[in-house]
């Protein structure tokens, strides 16, 4: 791949996470915000395997990258049973309802 | 003809970004965020790492979004059966969200956008002036370095894994009811 698609590869890495940054700010459902915390990993995994492609015989970025999916997918997986656990209990997802921390 | 599938890649993975944020259906963000990750995979080819990309389909694009979609089918409310004009979230069936503060949010977005975008352009990284090596195939080198180098963080997040995956389970299940008890 040519240097300046590099280029260009950064630029979709910044605007894939502040797609996501918006996303995580303005909804109002837990699961979508959620969305968008996967999305700027994504961003931020894309950044890390373009300056990878430099540095063949290490691949720090790539190896990085790998361990940002697995936390990435621990993480949902914890949020989803916490979210499941707030709407048994709230019965609504939308974070502006939850508003109560008792029980 | 290689740009043409990168660009059209770059505005599937954008496109479907957008949609994410642009849309009020819960479903539909989350097939959109499918379609997104799918062009990440691909832009993950196109940057020379494949087993990343293969990694990125199989955990997230089977994983991640199915969770996910796991998460939407289980928070959608039941049908109310006396219900006469009922709030817009309230109604049965509901995976409509709307967004707050919309504006705030959007202009903060684009301020980090921006300002992103102006670092990039304006650096000089001397790394890209440089002949790009051959690609070659990722899977050897990512494979001895999980094993030397990064052994340790190899088990840690083996470690997390496991704790994720008891933690959800045990986050996840019904607690016993306990009607006795004074609020």
């Amino acid at each position: 791949m040519e240097p300046q698609l590099s280029g260009y590869l950064l630029l979709v890495a910044a605007a894939l996470f502040s797609i996501g940054l918006a996303v995580v700010l303005t909804k109002r459902h837990a699961v979508v915000v959620l969305m968008g915390i996967e999305l700027m990993l994504n961003g931020v995994n894309l950044n890390l395997v373009t300056f990878s492609q430099y540095d063949p015989d290490g691949l720090q970025g790539q190896v990085f990258g790998l361990f940002v999916i697995v936390v990435a997918a621990a993480e949902s997986c914890v949020a989803l049973a916490l979210l499941i656990q707030v709407y048994r209990h709230f019965r609504t997802a939308n974070l502006d309802e939850l508003t109560s921390l008792r029980q | 003809m290689v740009q043409v599938a990168f660009f059209s890649f770059v505005a599937l993975t954008l496109g479907s970004a957008v949609g994410v944020l642009l849309t009020r259906n819960v479903l539909y963000s989350a097939y959109l965020l499918l379609l997104a990750l799918l062009g990440v995979a691909a832009l993950f080819v196109f940057a020379g790492a494949d087993f990343l990309a293969v990694s990125q389909l199989v955990i997230y694009v089977g994983g991640v979004l199915i969770l996910i979609l796991f998460g939407i089918m289980l928070t959608q409310k039941p049908a109310l059966p006396t219900a006469n004009d009922p709030a817009p979230s309230e109604r049965p069936n509901a995976v409509l969200t709307e967004s707050r503060r919309v504006w705030l949010g959007v202009g903060l977005a684009l301020g980090l956008f921006w300002g992103l975008s102006r670092l990039l352009v304006g650096a000089r990284f001397r790394m890209f002036d440089r002949p790009l090596p051959p690609a070659t195939g990722t899977i050897d080198t990512i494979g001895k370095q999980l094993l030397t180098n990064y052994a340790l963080p190899f088990e840690v997040v083996s470690l997390l894994l496991l704790v994720a995956l008891v933690g959800a389970g045990y986050l996840a299940k019904k607690q016993p009811e306990t009607p006795n008890r004074t609020r």
